[in-house]
């Protein structure tokens, strides 16, 4: 990757459009643009180009093995008309960014929105660039625009055969006004988006062991520091005793903090131990009582809350119940989760004096550098103008590095206490796991009623959950309603005359945060395991039952990928015996999913799971290796929560600690899987999250069809499940 | 001081013989492409080669180590070409955030040098390193094609 260039920064202004949607307008000033033709020339502020043809496109989301630092730049190169191979990439600056207004617009990273939200403005940039290089080439050769063509990265006027090269014009096509009038290709004449087999930019350093982590920064006179949180959420430090840790070889200061307590040291690994030293009496703020027992209780309690409010009123459920030919109704049961990502959290920062006074430089992984700058430059007591943020490759993010920069604001509080001297902050896997904004706990009830014919003329849903909206911004409920919480209910696809949806607020101590799907890891389970069970009830067959739901045109095309993975797992078709099937159909993040899965059960409650089959329709992929590696990973993460996830509490703190009591997947785990891509055109969903919805629920789905019992409460293990592979 | 031989260079280091082998790699040799994962040997991160074999260093003690040649991540492939363990990983595209993978790449290098035809239960029983992007998917064929480079190259 490239240092960014100050010098050649192409001036963008951002702009709102009606409807909200961001609109980059590509404007650069004379001043700032390419003059001389030795010089890279940014042609605009995504697409910098070399004499020698070699193009750079920059990239403002976060790569965190995704894979969009490969497929954002193939949406800019589709248009672009670049030799693909001379195409290299890096990433945006995040403090230019926020001096400059945004010109890359959004930076954060997060809700499976890299590639849909940003689809529009890339391709423009790739389109814009294009037309301008082809304005500069006809004005070189002397003819009309009209007769050229660009294909990677060479112009010809096509009568002729002359040409030139993007490398040469680069310079010329700078200096031109810019176009607003592009046409983007139709989908059918892509070469790259969806077609091309393009190797990861980001993995040949990978396999070497290369790229810089946050955990990895690495600066003269550097100091290490590792810490101590106070165990239940909310309290603070009463005390410390840090007599014998002050003692211990390589300590140069004990940092007391409102609510935490670090060490800095000329290693982590003596930080570390000596924060293992210190005797810290901490004030439990009145939490220290709080267990996963009292937390159940209060989401038992908001389900009995009568006047929780609705998110959804659809005709008269409670006529439907009342007429009822069937009644079915279940609770369901998702825990607190950790995200475990591979890379703690971690942050380096520096404070220093420079000719422009106080400077405050951060490193670390984040899924959205503008809010972890802002986190520093509010931790750290300094304008975020005085800030320096250096975005670092991103050991796994699943939500945890977005939203919430706690990590940060430690790093920098820490590094405060040493000024003129750069601290790496790093957390043990203990402390990773103790503290955490945690995937949100729900007690989820479902009632509905069926007629005689075996028709679902009424269901309501009431959601009993901590909701991140309530704690982060509160101004966004809606009537005491957390929407996001209620998805998968609330957007149903069902055709149901009679819907309601209430939700009751259920915010503990435990801080809660994005997870990978978070609330659609959830809810689709709930709701397609009680379509399970209302099925069951109906005397149908679960497949049938959700094609007779899904009915009318808004639920067109959940019902296609629903009959596209059954087909390709042969449901209907006879198993071998032992083995079981179940099914599931969910959209999420505006992409289209359903899932097949096959397993079996032997007599001591072992599973073995010999078939995944997940289908996701996101409209239009863009590269299809990663796409089906979002698959794969996908299921297998939302396998580790199914089987195993549970973070649980007692004295008002987490009791997981580590790898040991808060398991993952093996490799032998791992089960065969079938990744179906189906775009189907028209629209841009998510890769990141959906695939992971239907698998929770299809795979218990499959459990109940095996054994006759439902579970409603996650994880597996709590319910005497263990996987065979790993009993 | 203790004696390191670390991917063919001698180091003298002058730290506590307790200090695991990760730390002494990370933040004394300046070799940050073994990673930090749990510090409790459960994930494989850390994963190096000591006279050969796949070690967890964040639970090997330094001292334990001195004089044996050590290899981490940083010296698998040789200066020419990388290892075909990371080519095979490359070929199929298996990182995603990469972070597990030096100790993935390490302990499956170990396990193909013992041998160079594991079965599917033999990679089960020797890979356990834990994936949190869950490339399991792709790193069992990886493992094979890996296999077939290294019997090709010999």
């Amino acid at each position: 990757m490239h240092a960014f260039d100050r010098s050649r920064r192409a001036f963008l202004q951002v702009s709102a459009v009606a409807g909200g949607a961001l609109c980059l307008e590509l404007v650069a000033p004379a001043s700032l643009r390419a003059d001389t033709p030795a010089q890279p020339a940014e042609v605009n502020a995504w697409i910098v180009i070399h004499p020698d043809d070699r193009v750079v496109i920059r990239i403002a989301r976060s790569e965190m093995g995704q894979g969009s630092s490969t497929g954002l730049p193939m949406l800019v190169a589709e248009e672009l008309e670049c030799d693909w191979s001379k195409v290299s990439i890096e990433f945006a600056s995040v403090s230019e960014s926020l001096a400059r207004n945004r010109p890359w617009g959004s930076m954060s990273t997060g809700g499976s929105r890299s590639i849909r939200e940003s689809q529009e403005y890339l391709r423009k940039a790739g389109a814009t660039a294009r037309e301008m290089l082809l304005a500069a080439a006809a004005t070189d050769l002397g003819v009309s625009k009209d007769e050229c063509r660009a294909a990677k990265s060479v112009i010809t006027h096509v009568p002729s055969g002359r040409h030139t090269t993007f490398g040469k014009v680069a310079a010329a096509a700078a200096r031109l006004d810019v176009p607003n009038d592009v046409k983007l290709k139709a989908p059918g004449d892509w070469t790259l988006i969806g077609k091309a087999q393009v190797a990861r930019f980001d993995l040949p350093d990978k396999v070497r062991g290369k790229p810089v982590y946050g955990i990895d920064v690495a600066l003269p006179g550097m100091l290490y520091a590792s810490l101590a949180q106070c165990p239940v959420f909310g309290g603070s430090v009463k005390s410390v005793d840090a007599s014998a840790a002050q003692k211990m070889r390589g300590v140069k200061r004990v940092v007391q903090l409102p609510d935490a307590v670090a060490v800095v040291a000329d290693s982590w690994w003596r930080a570390n131990e000596a924060v293992k030293a210190l005797k810290i009496v901490w004030n439990d703020a009145g939490k220290g009582a709080e267990s996963s027992a009292t937390i159940l209780d209060y989401l038992k309690a908001g389900q009995a809350d009568a006047g929780a409010p609705s998110a959804r009123k659809d005709g008269d459920v409670a006529a439907a119940f009342a007429q009822a030919a069937k009644i079915v109704e279940a609770e369901y049961f998702t825990p607190y989760l950790n995200h475990a990502t591979m890379e703690p959290q971690n942050c380096t920062a520096w404070f220093h004096e420079d000719g422009a006074g106080a400077r405050l430089k951060v490193w670390a992984p984040t899924q959205s550098g503008e809010a972890a700058a802002m986190a520093a430059a509010e931790a750290g007591g300094v304008p975020v103008s005085s800030v320096s943020f250096t975005k670092t490759q991103v050991g796994g993010g699943f939500g945890r590095r977005g939203a919430f920069q706690d990590y940060v604001r430690y790093g920098v509080a820490v590094a405060k206490a040493m000024p003129g001297t750069p601290v790496k902050t790093l957390w043990s896997r203990e402390e990773d796991m103790q503290h955490d904004y945690y995937r949100p706990i729900s007690l989820t009830r479902m009632k509905a009623s069926l007629d005689a014919s075996g028709r679902v003329t009424g269901w309501q849903t009431k959601i009993a959950c901590s909701s991140i909206t309530a704690s982060m911004a509160p101004a966004r409920m809606k009537g005491g309603v957390d929407m996001q919480a209620c998805g998968s209910f609330v957007d149903s696809p069902y055709a149901v005359a009679n819907q309601q949806v209430d939700f009751s607020l259920r915010n503990t101590h435990v801080p809660v945060g994005y997870w990978r799907s978070v609330y659609h890891s959830q809810n689709p389970f709930f709701r397609e395991c009680f379509v399970d069970e209302m099925a069951g009830a109906a005397g149908q067959d679960p497949y049938a039952f959700r094609r007779t739901l899904l009915d009318g045109e808004h639920a067109k095309r959940d019902l296609a990928i629903l009959d596209t993975v059954a087909k390709a797992a042969g449901w209907g078709t006879p198993l071998p015996k032992g083995l079981h099937r179940g099914i599931a159909v969910a959209d999420a993040y505006g992409s289209y999913t359903a899932g097949v899965v096959e397993l079996a059960v032997d007599e001591r409650n072992r599973i073995t799971l010999s078939r995944v089959v997940i289908g996701v329709d996101p409209g239009h992929v863009v590269d299809v290796d990663a796409a089906r590696a979002q698959i794969e990973g996908a299921v297998i993460f939302a396998l580790s929560a199914i089987v195993y996830g549970d973070i649980t509490l007692t004295g008002g703190r987490v009791n997981e600690r580590n790898f040991n009591d808060y398991r993952m997947l093996h490799l032998r785990d791992a089960p065969p899987i079938e990744a179906l891509l189906v775009p189907s055109g028209g629209f841009w969903g998510g890769m990141g999250e959906p695939p992971m919805v239907s698998v929770a629920p299809a795979l218990v789905n499959a459990l109940a069809a095996a054994t006759g019992k439902r579970v409603r409460a996650l994880p597996l293990v709590k319910a005497g499940y263990s996987l065979a592979t790993s009993a | 001081m203790i004696e390191l031989e670390v991917n063919g260079t001698r180091h003298a280091v002058d730290v506590e013989p307790q200090m695991p082998l990760l730390w002494v790699l990370r933040d004394e040799l300046r070799l940050p492409g073994t990673k930090f994962g749990c510090g409790a040997g459960l994930c494989g991160a850390c994963t190096v080669h000591v006279e050969g074999r796949a070690m967890r260093s964040c639970s090997v003690p330094v001292s334990a180590v001195a004089g044996k040649p050590i290899t981490t991540i940083e010296g698998l492939a040789s200066r020419a070409a990388l290892h075909p363990v990371q080519q095979a990983w490359l070929d199929l595209q298996v990182p995603q955030c990469g972070y597990c993978q030096p100790g993935m790449i390490m302990a499956v290098a170990s396990l193909l040098a013992a041998k160079p035809h594991p079965t599917d239960d033999e990679i089960d029983a020797a890979i356990t390193n834990i994936c949190r992007c869950s490339t399991y998917a792709r790193v069992r064929p990886a493992i094979h094609a890996a296999a077939k480079l290294l019997i090709s190259k010999a």
